[in-house]
């Protein structure tokens, strides 16, 4: 897995040549492939590049109503992909303050290229920054991918 | 007269294991807690029934599975009792309808009525229409069609990862053993097809721990019911733009009704320990409030979309 601490633009180029997933340094992440970027109280969350390597090309996401309340580990919204919704959960508490309507189009355009930036899903204002302790940093979490990864 | 039984809460009778908050795998099975029931003597039967399968299944290492069998359970309350059981309950399930009831179509959750049906004809024929709460695309379904259902924590399955392709490509191999030497069966971009011609679709949602993968068989169709379905933008590569009556074939022409049953129970038997389960035994160990993301689209709603359709008709009403 590639780690970066900056410069996502790299990300993609590399991936390509790599075709491995890639985590961003700064980021905390969920066991099931969330990820939040948090910036004082708010929190913008997307999904992690190996949650879309493994999901295929997103068609639709399912995105919550704006002043929906979102609890660390609750599904709310969903991707689909190859035939099939997957559950997208919150890696934080809050209320959704913010939504991306560019993936009212071309969801797969944004998520599956730019997982970590254009392809963000939801903002929340945080309830509890406390709960950022539950999330893995980024070592952690590459470490967790390849430790899945090689159980299948 | 009652009994009163002390027994472990993983012994009890399917309908007493729920867990809304449910986290993890079959792990849980080793971490349950002793409960004093009132146990009535006939169920003691099922709990020596139930404790036998637990120690066959142990000793097999399978996970269990209940299997539950209907015949023309109509569709919407098919769905309604699959999303529950997926996010209601802990258990691996199998869910076989032989038969729906009167035909209905059944869109994915992304699905639009306007580009995906023939409105006209749907709205005049008062077809229903239903939005499911997996992806996919659309079918049209009735007493013709046979579904199978499978909904499994993530764990249940060795070496299956909570992700659809993964998942596709073990239900694949299961099917594999269900169609084997019949009519050039095979998985072909995630569609079951023989040769070319597919006929089953089938669909998949996905939750943390849990996932559940549905086929809808056309064990047999009306040619005028697929004229309500439009040929789908996002198509195969395989269907070559062939409609529904080129595209798709009836599974009546390869095998028996009974005989395709028969196999996927015993298909299954490789990979998990089947209990039977009754439908009497599914109700009770649903939760009382379930909010239901599959629902019956209105007509007003297949009315608007079918407006969408024309161009002008706002303009033309306008001047009337």
């Amino acid at each position: 897995m590639i780690v970066f601490s900056e410069n996502v633009d790299t990300f993609s180029f590399d991936r390509c040549i790599a075709n491995v997933a890639a985590v961003i340094k700064d980021l905390k992440y969920a066991e099931s492939h969330e990820w939040v970027k948090v910036d004082g109280n708010s929190a913008t969350v997307g999904i992690t590049d190996h949650a879309q390597d493994h999901l295929g090309d997103v068609v639709y996401v399912e995105l919550p109503e704006l002043g929906t309340e979102v609890t660390q580990g609750n599904s709310f919204g969903a991707v689909e992909s190859v035939k099939a919704t997957s559950d997208i959960n919150s890696p934080v508490s809050g209320k959704v303050v913010e939504v991306n309507e560019e993936l009212n189009g071309s969801p797969a355009l944004v998520v599956n290229t730019s997982p970590y930036e254009e392809g963000w899903i939801i903002k929340v204002e945080l309830k509890d920054a406390g709960e950022l302790n539950n999330l893995k940093d980024a070592d952690a979490y590459s470490k967790f991918c390849d430790e899945e990864d090689a159980k299948h | 007269m009652a009994l009163f039984v002390l027994v472990h809460s993983w012994l009890l009778p399917v309908t007493n294991r729920i867990d809304p908050t449910y986290t993890g795998g079959h792990d849980s099975i080793s971490s349950s807690s002793w409960n004093s029931v009132s146990v009535h003597p006939d169920q003691v039967l099922r709990l020596k029934k139930t404790m036998g399968l637990l120690r066959q299944s142990e000793k097999l290492g399978l996970p269990l599975m209940n299997l539950v069998r209907f015949k023309g359970m109509p569709i919407l309350d098919q769905l309604n009792l699959e999303e529950k059981l997926l996010r209601t309950t802990s258990d691996n399930w199998c869910i076989l309808n032989d038969g729906a009831d009167a035909p209905t179509i059944v869109m994915g959750v992304s699905g639009k009525p306007a580009e995906l049906l023939e409105l006209e004809s749907v709205i005049g024929d008062n077809v229903p229409v239903i939005k499911r709460f997996t992806g996919g695309g659309t079918v049209i379904v009735d007493e013709g069609t046979i579904f199978v259902t499978l909904i499994c924590n993530k764990d249940a399955v060795p070496k299956v990862q909570p992700y659809p392709r993964s998942i596709m490509s073990w239900s694949g191999k299961l099917y594999d053993e269900v169609f084997q030497g019949i009519g050039d069966f095979q998985l072909r971009e995630n569609d079951y097809v023989f040769g070319n011609r597919k006929f089953g679709g089938n669909a998949q949602s996905i939750t943390k721990d849990r996932w559940i993968h549905h086929t809808s068989f056309l064990w047999d169709y009306e040619d005028r019911n697929m004229t309500y379905l439009k040929l789908p933008s996002r198509a195969p590569e395989y269907r070559s733009a062939r409609d529904h009556t080129e595209f798709v074939c009836r599974m009546r022409e390869y095998l028996q009704r009974s005989a395709f049953i028969d196999k996927t129970i015993k298909a299954l038997d490789n990979y998990f320990m089947v209990q039977p389960a009754t439908p009497a035994d599914v109700n009770s160990c649903q939760v009382a409030k379930f909010a239901h993301s599959t629902r019956l689209l209105s007509k007003q709603e297949l009315e608007d979309a079918c407006s969408s359709t024309k161009p002008g008709t706002i303009a033309q009403s306008a001047s009337i």
